[in-house]
């Protein structure tokens, strides 16, 4: 389909192609075996400028907006779901930065995010606080001009690789889901360190690891927006990032289509490439209306967080992870079902994109949750129209 | 320092099919490259001056469509490029080209180091390189895999041989052409390519650049093209079948029969 993207757009579509197709094909099944991080690509995404694609230029960014995020993350992740997650978890807590911090706070991390020196992960999960996040447990508490934090939160993405981190904590617990609030921590701060380093079924070539706050003192200047705003800036900052994980869905899924295609061309029997029996060619279709659905969605959504940021787009961006997760999880299930036998083995990469495409369904937010979200939109919305 | 680079666009394919007719390559339908070797020559360019200042000039010989070439190579980092086109170079040989590219090269002016690849991947020919130094009156050093030392007056360099390397120095100006094991050349930046899609590529045609008409183009070319062809790819071999010992009676026989042994 036609989407009319700018040159710019294009440029960043060819240069995570080829990235992904030059850099991190010929890696993607060591940094799945080794579960190693993968800063050398890192390095290769910095280099060329695609870390900054969302980030406005005055911060060092090239002034795109969440559709470049988009597109570069698609691209990516149609050849890795796991290895573009440094870009995409970064994007997840540069958002908060860019949507509520004060000029001193922009001007100091946003540059480095863009240029890819660091990387920054966002921390509001906790063991007994996953879809019901307002029960978190860990504490801000001032003293002074300080905050000293404490408590532990688990299965953060570019947990121990990232160098800022965005925590969310209770300043007053008294207040409920109004008694959080959002930090800005740095790596090697006294009493943060890092807990386990998760093992994960997918998206291993990306950390997950628990994060350990322990009298962890930081200066009152790195709370980002006001005290009682920390779920207001999580929630806002879910609605410009949903798409992003959304279009890691789309590109796992869209990659798993292209090779599916390929692979059914390929392969003979009974004499025959198996794309021309009709079985194997309804399968194909289906996947492609569902992935094309998926990516029209997504870019409709990203283009209209990016033409008026005060849009809300709470339902719409639920509705691309929703759409998107449960796509890509059947697209990848379909393809290994294609691949048979082949694509069950670990030596093609098929069942690598099944095991990536799960998470998708689970993280920032259970498609669970994204329903309940979209369901509470309609309602009212519904509402809203009747008074 | 002043570097120039010189590149050629090139067919995205080694598979290159001939016109019969006028025994030149058929460029239509074929997407176009920047000849691989010269991509080496770039980075090399922008290496140098990242190492000790100065500036990357590239510049080619070509259709009005090879500015994308140059296009390329200014979005990876180069600071200027030029595209000497003009109908008048049509049908130049390895000898036309590499007076032409040295009359470009001498409006350019003032040089310190000229970077060639070292065979463009269509002709094969790793003549023009050496033909610019001949017509620049400078040292040419080819097939170089290293640039140990460079300064404002001399560079020292690893020259590839089929059995280990030689060390050559020499003064500069000089040309070098380089090998694929110099570098692995940079991806272009986003930033780069957003500059290099506004950026001015600079046109000059055979009037620009102080040439003698009889030396350029079909004119200039005593090259002489009366055919060309692939080789027949090579027929299958025989193979000998059997346990090993008559496998290996089998092919001392052939052998013998072909007074090999």
């Amino acid at each position: 389909m036609e989407y009319f993207l700018s040159e710019e757009q294009k440029m960043i579509c060819e240069l995570a192609r080829r990235i992904a197709e030059e850099k991190i094909k010929p890696v993607r099944e060591h940094y799945d075996e080794t579960e190693e991080f993968p800063w050398p690509i890192v390095q290769e995404l910095a280099k060329v400028d695609l870390c900054g694609v969302y980030i406005p230029e005055e911060y060092g960014g090239t002034g795109g907006g969440v559709f470049e995020l988009c597109l570069a993350v698609e691209e990516l992740c149609k050849i890795d779901g796991g290895i573009a997650l440094v870009l995409a978890a970064t994007a997840l807590a540069t958002f908060p930065i860019m949507l509520f911090g004060n000029e001193e706070q922009k001007k100091k991390y946003l540059p480095d995010d863009a240029a890819g020196k660091k990387l920054a992960a966002f921390a509001l999960t906790e063991s007994g606080a996953g879809s019901d996040a307002t029960a978190i447990q860990t504490a801000a508490k001032k003293e002074g001009d300080s905050y000293i934090l404490n408590g532990t939160k688990c299965f953060i993405t570019n947990g121990g690789e990232a160098q800022i981190y965005i925590v969310i904590a209770m300043t007053d617990k008294t207040k409920g889901s109004r008694g959080a609030s959002a930090f800005i921590v740095e790596k090697d701060t006294h009493g943060f360190s890092f807990g386990k380093k998760e093992k994960k079924m997918g998206i291993r070539g990306s950390a997950t690891r628990e994060l350990i706050f322990n009298e962890c003192k930081i200066p009152q200047d790195n709370l980002l927006g006001r005290e009682g705003q920390g779920f207001i800036i999580a929630l806002k900052t879910f609605d410009v990032s949903r798409p992003g994980v959304a279009a890691q869905a789309l590109g796992i899924a869209a990659g798993a289509l292209e090779d599916a295609i390929n692979y059914s061309r390929e392969r003979v029997q009974f004499g025959q490439s198996i794309s021309s029996f009709q079985a194997i060619q309804h399968l194909l279709a289906d996947m492609a209306t569902e992935v094309e659905a998926s990516r029209a969605l997504i870019y409709a959504t990203a283009r209209m967080i990016d033409n008026d940021p005060k849009i809300r787009v709470t339902k719409e961006a639920a509705m691309c992870k929703l759409l998107a997760s449960d796509v890509a999880m059947k697209v990848t299930t379909d393809a290994v079902q294609v691949y048979g036998g082949y694509g069950y083995m670990r030596e093609y990469p098929m069942e690598k994109r099944m095991r990536d495409a799960k998470i998708t369904q689970i993280y920032e937010g259970t498609n669970q949750v994204m329903r309940n979200e979209i369901a509470l939109a309609l309602i009212k919305e519904a509402a809203r129209a009747k008074k | 320092m002043n570097f120039i680079v010189c590149i050629k666009q090139v067919p995205g394919t080694t598979e290159v099919k001939i016109d019969p007719k006028t025994n030149t390559l058929i460029r239509e339908g074929v997407e176009s490259i920047v000849n691989p070797f010269d991509s080496y020559a770039i980075e090399e360019g922008l290496r140098l001056k990242e190492r000790i200042g100065g500036k990357v000039t590239v510049i080619s010989m070509g259709p009005p469509q090879a500015e994308s070439a140059l296009r390329e190579a200014l979005s990876m980092g180069c600071d200027e490029a030029i595209l000497l086109t003009d109908p008048a170079f049509a049908g130049s040989d390895t000898l036309a080209t590499s007076y032409t590219l040295a009359c470009g090269i001498g409006k350019i002016g003032e040089f310190d180091l000229v970077i060639c690849g070292k065979q463009a991947i269509d002709g094969d020919t790793a003549q023009v390189g050496p033909g610019i130094a001949e017509k620049l009156g400078v040292p040419a050093i080819t097939y170089v895999k290293k640039i140990e030392e460079i300064n404002e007056t001399r560079i020292k360099v690893e020259r590839m041989m089929e059995e280990g390397y030689e060390v050559i120095e020499t003064g500069l100006p000089a040309l070098i052409t380089v090998v694929k094991e110099i570098n692995e050349p940079r991806l272009p930046s986003l930033k780069g390519m957003v500059r290099a899609r506004k950026a001015e590529i600079h046109m000059w045609k055979a009037s620009d650049i102080a040439c003698e008409k009889s030396r350029i183009g079909q004119a200039g070319s005593p090259t002489i093209v009366n055919r060309i062809f692939s080789p027949s790819p090579r027929k299958g071999g025989e193979i000998l079948v059997g346990d090993p010992e008559e496998q290996a009676q089998k092919l001392v026989d052939k052998l013998r029969q072909a007074r090999v042994i």
